[in-house]
């Protein structure tokens, strides 16, 4: 809401500095984003007269005026503008004045004739933008009066950001009671007499849905000039407050909207048929608007027609077709009340924000029609004439919204606020702003004025006390509360857990959008279904992801393409996925790791990060969590590489997933240096189990070393199990330390080289007992794969 | 008898001569060794008349002493030359870079949600979560902003196609947990949240941390309190100026925002806008079934990327989100 100081200054007198005004302002919840003068400095602009105008000789656009600036001094001045003409009052910049853009004019020769200075458009007095004429100031205008006093130009505007609660602010007289409130001090009402009908001429007005529109006030008027210009104070006003000018009786409508609040809306009588009813729209029936735009309407949608059909969208925008034109004569001026909830989201439904929508939803004054309508005729008649016809007003009263009183208990200042304020000040601020207080001791009556929607329980009224008496005044203070110990899920410090293992690692974390492109869910989880938004930002972000490893593949092709070619990088987050019919939303880990293993680096060979590498950092994950019991199995995963792809499993439970990415895809993406991808399943982590400590051993242990030749098919954790396994209770350590293939075995055989590490808690184990155990676990191994011992 | 002043000085002249161990270890066992010289002379000393061994013998033992004593003087020298070649052939630069692997870094934004959490969680805070995909319920009627509010504008929802939607803001978390806990609670609530915008100063997608506090005396002076003291300690500024300033939300009343005063080598910011808060709403904890006569509440809502971007300069909110490594290895 914009609103100009002077036209503020009408209504409230405040003798504080405007910025100060705006600190004020703000510091009671009406946020000034900016205050801005009205227009820029300039100097040496006075009000002239147009005395003769005749063609420049030596150019076609061109006119030589003879300029009447006041004083008895008449100059000549070379001007290009078309509407120059004989008798315009005009803005005329004398030699040596400077324009509000930093122009000092100069006397100039202008095609062989002399110009005592310039003839001013809008735009040159930094005015607005229009630039395709002369500014025409009124015949009024007194003539050598400089344009910043006539044009009343030493004013600022308040740019004022107002939360959805105060929609009584949307207007100067909202503003007004704010001031007056904040200031102490009270408000000038500008009277508004009634305006006595001259005919008795009516126009019928039917409420068919008065839960939507409880009161509709309209007046008629006729034999107006609807082309009469707007006087240039309204449209100064209008343009400080951001509200381009149109025509004198749509300025008029938009100017009292300002002023009161109250949004209205004039038609051309003459095109409406039979009488006003406020209905529901018909399925079927369409609308040309006032922006041009046609909407079909629907039985929810309130509107206003007449006999034959729709005319406006009910506190929204008038209809094209009935609009006041330059040519109208006759007009039907409509001042209504539209209740908000009816109106809510119309707006939004048919992509149509307009001012009046933007009142309405919030909340006017259900008691200002009557006000707002006779304001508009009287500068109606001034402006264009005309014979206003009575007032006439349609109500419901019983659905006219009533103010209740509320219980205030000034004790609960102190209580919910923690600031002292005694009841009688309380009072006086709530007084101040227009609310009712019947006081009895400890105890308040408070009924809410009509133009406050937001005042409805105690803790509201509470707010106004804490706000006028000020924020600032409320003491810092630190709760005296009940101490509890946390408990929490415990996710919080896992995720740490998590994040500080992997930094260590080397991995650097990564924030992706949850949302992804439906070719990206394909590609990266094939198997999983998405779950689609219906307002996606664009196609590219459509989809909720099914897995982090689309976010993760484009990191990693965001920085190989920046020539940052080892990425490690993962990501804690949620991913959706549709599950018979039921959205499931889980925690997971993602990851993604590609290039080399350790940074380039001196004396050391380099080597690309394979499916090992990561296999142990995952390891180094669970071991941080405390989770020991892990098995890792070969899996098929469409984006992974088939061989060279695992699932991990915990107590039995598939919790994650890592593989090579498929070359296939590496290749599709760009990403021929290929990838180690893998995802965790968070939320199926068993808690971490208590550690129950197992005693040292001080007696010496015997390492034996073997290589067994098996099948290539044949699992490594399975042989390692199996000789775990054998091997009993004395073995302390199991370690795999080589495996091989080529010479020496057969083409289908690879040989694993463990060690066994023995030892015993109550004695020093002899030869014969290790021997004896390791005969066991070669004949376990030979039975259940036919392993052979490599000599 | 010879002469053990010649042989003390043959001997030291060898012992001089010897430059390695193994030199100076044949001297010794040429002079001291089983068969060495003095050793010899000791052995042949009964050949000599009686009255001359005590002197013969007193003179062998002090040529003893004194080659041995040599030998191990030179031995002690040659030594610490040994070593001393030794260190020096096995200088290194110490310049050259280390070895290994190098640490990574957690993402700006996950360090400005730890460093929050981390300071509420010292008060007893403890740390909640919720859905991302929310129903219109948690996120906007049980917080008091039924459908026709225009409340509603002020957040760009997306939504999705069975009337859910992504949550707008971290704020259902409190409903969430207020409908199946009892007071008192102290909770924050670090979280994703979604808007249907999308330009150079607004991400679709950003973080908020949502602090609740649920007890039977608490005040707005409290609420100030502990944010005031939140934020000194966040930016490390003890001076640091905050003021509150009314505001609306349709889930708290009364309701502010916080503005602060930053202190850089620039000097003293202008006011900056960091959170909104307020007293929780009496219909709020009335959907939740919590008595409102008897308990009060607060609530703050900090928006994580505002705070970061404050804290470490970030001028563009969608670096955030680019993932570039020469960007996140800065933290």
């Amino acid at each position: 809401m914009k609103v100009s100081a002077l036209w503020l200054s009408e209504w409230v007198s405040f003798e504080l500095p405007n910025s100060e005004l705006a600190d004020r302002l703000t510091m009671a919840g009406l946020e000034v984003d900016s205050l801005e003068p009205v227009a820029p400095p300039m100097a040496g602009v006075s009000v002239a007269k147009v005395l003769e105008s005749v063609a420049h000789e030596n150019a076609d656009k061109l006119s030589r005026c003879r300029v009447d600036i006041g004083a008895g001094e008449i100059v000549d001045v070379v001007c290009g503008a078309p509407n120059v003409r004989p008798g315009l009052h005009v803005a005329y910049a004398a030699p040596g004045a400077t324009l509000p853009d930093g122009r000092i004019i100069k006397h100039a020769v202008i095609r062989d004739v002399a110009s005592a200075g310039m003839l001013c458009s809008a735009a040159e007095l930094g005015l607005g933008d229009d630039s395709s004429g002369l500014l025409e100031l009124a015949d009024d205008a007194p003539i050598g009066t400089s344009i910043e006093d006539f044009l009343q130009l030493n004013d600022d505007v308040f740019d004022i950001e107002l939360t959805p609660n105060r929609g009584d602010c949307l207007s100067v007289i909202g503003i007004a009671r704010e001031v007056a409130a904040l200031t102490n001090t009270s408000m000038r009402e500008v009277a508004v007499p009634p305006v006595p009908a001259a005919t008795d001429d009516e126009f019928p007005i039917v409420i068919e849905v008065p839960q939507g529109c409880p009161r509709y006030a309209g007046r008629v008027i006729r034999n107006v000039n609807a082309a009469a210009p707007t006087p240039m104070w309204i449209r100064e006003r209008l343009r400080r407050c951001g509200i381009r000018t149109i025509s004198a009786v749509v300025d008029v409508t938009n100017y009292v909207m300002l002023e009161l609040g109250q949004p209205m809306h004039g038609f051309d009588l003459d095109r409406l048929h039979g009488g006003i009813y406020v209905r529901n729209g018909r399925a079927g029936e369409a609308l040309e608007l006032l922006d041009g735009e046609t909407v079909s309407l629907d039985s929810e949608t309130l509107v206003i027609a007449d006999n034959d059909q729709a005319v406006a969208l009910a506190g929204v925008m008038g209809g094209l077709r009935t609009g006041v034109e330059s040519h109208t004569t006759n007009i039907l001026l409509e001042s209504a009340y539209f209740d908000a909830i009816t109106l809510a989201g119309v707006a939004r439904r048919f992509r149509m924000h307009t001012d009046a929508s933007h009142r309405f939803e919030r909340g006017v004054d259900f008691s200002g029609q009557e006000r707002a309508i006779e304001r508009a005729s009287a500068m109606i008649i001034d402006i264009c004439g005309g014979t206003p016809g009575p007032l006439m007003v349609a109500e419901a009263t019983a659905l006219i919204p009533s103010r209740t009183t509320i219980d205030f208990h000034p004790k609960e200042i102190r209580t919910l606020i923690g600031v002292d304020v005694a009841a009688e000040s309380a009072r006086q601020m709530l007084e101040s702003l227009s609310c009712r207080v019947d006081a009895s001791g400890d105890h308040f009556e408070v009924t809410p004025p009509n133009f406050r929607f937001d005042l409805e329980l105690e803790a509201d009224l509470l707010e106004e006390v804490a706000r006028l008496n000020g924020y600032d005044n409320i003491p810092s203070t630190l709760p005296t509360t009940t101490l509890n110990l946390a408990h929490g899920s415990g996710r919080y410090e896992r995720d740490e857990r998590i994040r500080d293992t992997l930094i260590t690692q080397g991995y650097f974390e990564a924030i992706t959008y949850s949302f992804i492109a439906p070719a990206e869910a394909r590609i990266t989880a094939p198997d999983r279904q998405p779950f689609e938004l219906s307002n996606p930002i664009s196609g590219e972000m459509s989809v909720m992801r099914t897995s982090t490893w689309a976010g993760l593949l484009n990191v990693a092709l965001h920085n190989l393409n920046r020539q940052v070619d080892d990425v490690r990088i993962f990501e804690l987050g949620m991913i959706f996925e549709h599950v018979s019919d039921a959205l499931e939303q889980r925690h997971v880990l993602g990851g993604l790791a590609s290039g080399k293993v350790h940074p380039e680096q001196w004396g050391e060979a380099s080597k690309n990060i394979d499916f090992y590498d990561v296999k142990q950092e995952l390891e180094n994950i669970f071991s941080a969590l405390g989770l020991p019991r892990r098995t890792w199995l070969g899996v098929n995963d469409p984006a992974l590489h088939p061989g060279q792809s695992a699932s991990v499993e915990i107590d039995g439970r598939v919790v994650g997933k890592i593989g090579v990415l498929h070359p296939a895809l590496g290749r599709e993406l760009g990403l021929e240096q290929g990838a180690v991808l893998f995802e965790i399943e968070l939320d199926k982590l068993p808690l971490r189990t208590d550690i129950i400590y197992s005693p040292i051993s001080k007696f010496p242990s015997v390492r034996r070393d073997i290589s067994i030749i098996v099948d290539q098919a044949i699992a490594a954790t399975d042989v390692l199990g199996a000789a775990r396994r054998a091997a009993g209770d004395q073995l302390r350590d199991l370690q795999l330390f080589d495996e091989y293939r080529g010479q020496g075995i057969d083409s289908d055989k690879k040989s694993l080289t463990m060690g066994l590490i023995f030892q015993a808690h109550s004695s020093t184990l002899k030869d014969e007992e290790i021997e004896e155990t390791m005969e066991r676990v070669l004949l376990q191994l030979h039975d259940d794969f036919g392993g052979t011992l490599r000599k | 008898m010879s002469d053990t002043h010649g042989i003390i000085e043959s001997a030291a002249a060898e012992v001089a001569a010897a430059d390695t161990l193994d030199v100076l270890d044949a001297v010794r066992v040429k002079y001291l060794g089983k068969k060495g010289t003095l050793t010899e002379q000791l052995k042949n000393l009964g050949k000599l008349p009686a009255d001359e061994r005590p002197e013969a013998g007193r003179l062998i033992n002090v040529a003893k002493k004194a080659v041995a004593s040599a030998i191990e003087q030179r031995r002690g020298a040659l030594e610490t030359a040994q070593l001393d070649a030794e260190l020096a052939r096995a200088h290194i630069d110490v310049t050259l870079p280390g070895r290994g692997a190098s640490i990574g870094a957690a993402h700006p934004i996950s360090l400005t949600m730890s460093r929050i959490e981390n300071l509420f969680v010292k008060w007893g805070f403890e740390v909640c979560d919720g859905p991302e995909v929310e129903d219109d319920y948690h996120n906007f009627e049980a917080l008091n902003i039924p459908a026709h509010h225009p409340a509603r504008a002020m957040h760009d929802t997306f939504y999705f196609g069975d009337g859910r939607l992504l949550r707008t803001h971290t704020s259902p978390v409190q409903v969430r947990v207020m409908e199946s806990r009892k007071p008192p609670l102290r909770i924050i609530a670090p979280g994703r949240v979604y808007r249907c915008d999308y330009d150079q100063t607004h991400s679709p997608m950003f973080h908020q941390v949502e602090g609740l506090l649920i007890d039977t005396h608490v005040t707005m002076g409290d609420l100030k309190g502990v944010l005031q003291a939140f934020l000194r300690e966040f930016f490390g500024q003890d001076e640091l100026l905050m003021r509150f300033r009314p505001s609306y939300f349709p889930f708290t009343e009364p309701s502010a925002e916080v503005d602060i005063k930053l202190e850089s080598e620039h000097g003293i910011s202008n006011w900056l806008e960091v959170l909104g808060c307020g007293m929780v709403h009496p219909k709020v904890l009335a959907n939740v079934g919590i008595d409102s006569t008897r308990y009060k509440g607060f609530a703050f809502g900090l928006g994580v990327e505002r705070l970061a971007m404050l804290r470490y300069g970030v001028a563009d909110l969608r670096m955030f989100f680019e993932n570039d490594l020469q960007f996140l290895r800065q933290f």
